[in-house]
């Protein structure tokens, strides 16, 4: 569902690791309610009262759910696809709540959130950042698993330099391009290598995965190392070569609610969504794996 | 050997032309906007004409046509000296001068040493390791006046140079430039009839981008033929026919006077342009017409009146007469009163236009 | 001899005068301005932390950083002087038709953010790119190297050299320019002697900006150069991926950083680089 598609349309300042895109979507998220959606509401509408936010709706429709109030999520950069349809499949559900959603990379999220950044939902790409959150004492209760992601080849399409395995991006004059070891695709990247048993010699160690998938689709390198969700978003883009390693480096992605958040029901019932069957289609459409 | 000059530019509406000697000095006068600077700019190569030549010593400096020539500044050989001593700020006294010379292809050791002598030429060598900053405005022209001639040039450009200066700086740097002139070739744009009278040998009037009148300095002086030269010259200057010893104006009054004999009216001239002049202080005011003696008598309504010296000067249209203030009281002259001026024909100078 | 001087404006105006025409409201306004700019580096310092400082500046990706940085600072400075003075001279003393366009064209990476300007090197110089194919063929490459970050700074630090010395040429104008050709001087030479040394105040604060701008640069050399440790990964790249695991670490480095535009630019701004800075602080007769 691409409904939104538009909205990913924004300044593409560092890649979507920047981009920060609010949704105000009432009326869109009304006629998106009339869809007929296997709607696995149960764990999500509780009878209890709504978040003590302060926006409330002011009509009086007959809705599914009696939750008002705006939510903020903040996720991972490559998660803005997915969880830019998951919070307007949200909204379908509870017309009188606002998603806000908030996309960067995972650690400048933990930053911002423990500078006291109003978010209610934190979606991470690795474990490790979301411990930090934990450790921080910002996360409430455990963090749960909703998804993971491997790493694959990318070239750009041609494939100038003729890679056609993992091995071949070790041959001379190939240029490479991964994420810093620093940054979570880089580390990825390194045990990956390893388990291959290469030595990689990256011509540059991008700061961001959109970094390596930017210096590939222009052609300026012959490889990257991205995950499959980031190669099968750039579609035509990048030829895709899978790494077909006996244990590739899984990445798992952890969601939860932050402690000083208002919204608690609101940041439940979105977690419930993400994690439910619902959510679980959306992720593994775009390519992501099982918890 | 000599500058000939013509150049005609639209932009400006100046059309010149002018012939210099080898060891003259031209001052060229005229209202502010006549053009007076745009003769030194053109000449200097900072203006470019439309149309025109200059030949120096048989060297052609531009010639716009047929065959287009146009030597940058720096190729033309001229000093200039502006009003505004324009020294590097950067530069010591001495590289100013230095400067010239250095530029010309001589090495710094000898610069320095024909810097020293002009410094000395204009007595400011103790100044040379100062910087411009530190000169009063006397000293910094003086200065600039020793950078111009380092150089040697074959025809010296001075426009207004001592515009600036105060009543106790100009006549040290009149009296240098006087000195210097002597025996070189040089233009001066001046407002100045001392400048003129001191320095120039030939005086040039311009109006309106072209030249007026033109001739000795004594001669301009004596017997001015442009409102501006009369007006240099302190003298009433009215135009018409000359008719034996009187002079028939346009509008039909009759000047009476004595025709001059620096230079010789021939006697046999009649019919032709000529002027007729005479200074403020021979004229006298009254308020009736007076009668007797050969005089002329032109009837005038006060325009102005102004101290002049120890006289009142009191201006009607273009003539001006020069009374006491005392007599002034006792007529109860005011702008707007109507008076006879009144002039003996003996003090009346008649010449040809 | 006051009256007789020649106007020696900003001698005359570091006098001091018993009177300034600056209302009182200005100062606070001033000052909430000034604490604007310094309250966030102050915010900044106050996380610095002290007893780990070196050990945080001192590890080996942050020093080759460091000295990456000041490389390629200066040599992307250079550049700038090299095709920044000639530029200026051009737009501010030439006259023809274009004049306009060219300027604002020239000053556009002032305005165009710099990841874009990233983009367009990467559409010229980058292997698909305009002038990348052919430069190819030479056997040039300049994605992924040290040039390529050399580039990306010169390409956003020129506009700066070039606003502020063509501002310079056009304050000192054309008068001692004029005299200088009249006294035999060839336009290189006056170019050498009299208009280089009249604006080289202009001249040096252009470079220093265009230092501290080539310093600071990250978007344009992220985007077309690439980050890789001693090539291509300059001390605000570092910055950034440290801030990723060590938020200590980056902090330490940014203030580095800070600190190191501070000294370059008081430096250079303290000392008199020419005789006209000289003369005009100096005393008048």
């Amino acid at each position: 569902m691409k409904l939104f598609a538009m909205e990913s349309a924004g300044p593409n300042v560092l890649g979507a690791n920047r981009l920060r895109m609010r949704l105000r979507l009432g009326a869109a998220a009304a006629l998106l309610a009339l869809v007929p959606l296997a709607l696995g509401l149960a764990g999500c509408a509780p009878a209890g009262p709504p978040g003590t936010d302060t926006t409330s709706g002011a009509g009086s429709t007959p809705v599914v759910s009696e939750l008002s109030g705006t939510l903020n999520v903040y996720a991972a950069a490559s998660l803005k696809e997915t969880f830019t349809e998951l919070a307007a499949q949200f909204q379908a559900q509870h017309p009188k709540v606002e998603v806000s959603l908030s996309f960067d990379g995972s650690s400048t999220l933990v930053t911002q959130i423990s500078q006291g950044a109003p978010a209610d939902v934190f979606a991470s790409a690795d474990t490790a950042t979301m411990t930090k959150l934990s450790d921080a004492g910002l996360a409430q209760g455990s963090p749960v698993d909703f998804a993971s992601n491997v790493l694959t080849l990318v070239v750009p399409p041609g494939n100038p330099a003729n890679i056609n395995s993992f091995a071949d991006v070790a041959k001379p004059g190939v240029k490479l391009v991964v994420c810093a070891p620093k940054v979570p695709c880089g580390a990825a990247s390194t045990s990956d290598a390893a388990s291959a048993g290469l030595m990689l010699k990256p011509v540059s160690e991008e700061l961001s995965v959109t970094g390596v998938l930017g210096k590939v689709t222009s052609g300026e390198a012959d490889a990257g190392l991205v995950y499959v969700t980031d190669a099968k978003a750039a579609g035509a883009k990048v030829l895709s070569i899978p790494l077909d390693l006996p244990k590739p480096t899984v990445n798992h992605y952890p969601i939860a609610a932050v402690e000083s958040s208002k919204a608690g029901q609101l940041a439940q019932g979105f977690i419930a969504l993400v994690t439910g069957a619902q959510g679980q289609k959306v992720l593994q459409d775009a390519g992501f794996g099982a918890p | 050997m000599t500058l000939e000059f013509r150049a005609a530019l639209a932009a400006r509406t100046m059309d010149v032309s002018l012939t210099v000697g080898p060891t003259e000095t031209v001052a060229v006068m005229g209202p502010n906007g006549a053009g007076k600077s745009s003769v030194l700019q053109v000449l200097a190569g900072l203006l470019k004409p439309d149309s025109g030549h200059a030949t120096l010593d048989g060297r052609s400096l531009f010639e716009l046509s047929p065959g287009t020539t146009w030597l940058p500044p720096h190729a033309r050989g001229l000093g200039v000296l502006a009003q505004d001593p324009l020294l590097f700020p950067h530069l010591s006294v001495l590289d100013n001068v230095a400067f010239g010379p250095r530029s010309q292809g001589l090495g710094k050791v000898a610069s320095r040493e024909a810097a020293r002598h002009w410094l000395g030429e204009v007595g400011a060598m103790e100044l040379s390791s100062r910087l411009p900053a530190q000169l009063s405005g006397g000293q910094a022209q003086r200065v600039a006046l020793a950078r111009a001639l380092a150089t040697d040039p074959e025809l010296l450009l001075l426009d207004e140079p001592m515009a600036a200066l105060d009543v106790n700086h100009a006549p040290f740097l009149r009296s240098l430039l006087k000195r210097v002139l002597a025996g070189r070739r040089a233009i001066i744009v001046t407002h100045s009839v001392l400048d003129a009278l001191l320095l120039a040998d030939r005086i040039v009037v311009m109006d309106g981008g072209r030249i007026v009148e033109s001739g000795t300095t004594s001669t301009v002086l004596a017997h001015p033929r442009s409102a501006f030269a009369a007006s240099l010259a302190g003298l009433n200057v009215l135009q018409g026919t000359l008719n034996g010893p009187s002079l028939l104006m346009d509008d039909g009054v009759l000047v009476t006077g004595r025709p001059s004999s620096v230079p010789p009216v021939p006697p046999s001239v009649g019919g032709q342009d000529g002027m007729a002049a005479f200074p403020p202080s021979s004229v006298s005011v009254f308020l009736t017409p007076p009668h007797g003696s050969p005089r002329n008598v032109f009837k005038v309504r006060v325009t102005e009146l102004e101290p002049h010296g120890d006289h009142i000067r009191v201006r009607a249209a273009r003539l001006s007469a020069d009374i006491s203030a005392a007599a002034t009281a006792e007529l109860a002259l005011e702008p707007g009163s109507e008076v006879f001026f009144v002039v003996k024909a003996a003090e009346v100078v008649l010449y040809p236009a | 001899m006051p009256a007789l001087a020649p106007p020696r404006p900003a001698a005359q105006r570091r006098r001091s005068w018993g009177y300034t025409a600056v209302p009182r409201w200005i100062y606070a306004v001033a000052a909430v301005g000034a604490l604007f700019i310094l309250l966030p580096l102050m915010g900044m310092v106050s996380q610095v932390k002290w007893g780990q400082f070196l050990a945080l500046i001192s590890s080996e990706s942050s020093l080759a950083a460091l000295l990456l940085s000041l490389k390629t600072a200066t040599a992307s400075t250079s550049l700038c002087i090299i095709f920044g003075v000639p530029l200026a001279l051009v737009l501010a003393r030439a006259q023809f038709v274009g004049q306009r366009v060219l300027r604002a064209l020239i000053l556009l990476p002032l305005v165009v953010p710099p990841v874009v300007g990233g983009l367009a090197l990467l559409y010229t110089f980058g292997r698909q790119g305009l002038l990348g194919q052919s430069l190819q063929v030479l056997g040039i490459e300049i994605a992924f190297s040290t040039a390529a970050v050399v580039m990306a700074q010169t390409f956003v630090a020129l506009p700066f050299l070039v606003l502020s010395l063509e501002g310079t040429l056009r304050t000192a104008g054309q008068k001692y320019e004029a005299v200088a050709a009249t006294l035999g001087a060839r336009p290189s030479t006056v170019l050498r002697r009299i208009t280089l040394p009249l604006v080289l105040p202009g001249l040096v604060s252009g470079a220093v900006l265009a230092f501290a701008r080539s310093l600071g640069e990250f978007g344009a050399t992220l985007t077309f150069a690439g980050s890789l440790q001693g090539v291509t990964r300059t001390l605000p790249l570092e910055i950034y991926l440290q801030r990723e695991t060590d938020p200590e670490a980056a902090v330490a480095l940014s203030f580095l950083l800070i600190a190191v535009a501070a000294v370059v630019v008081t430096v250079t701004y303290r000392v008199p680089k020419s005789p006209l800075r000289a003369l005009l602080a100096g005393p008048a007769s």
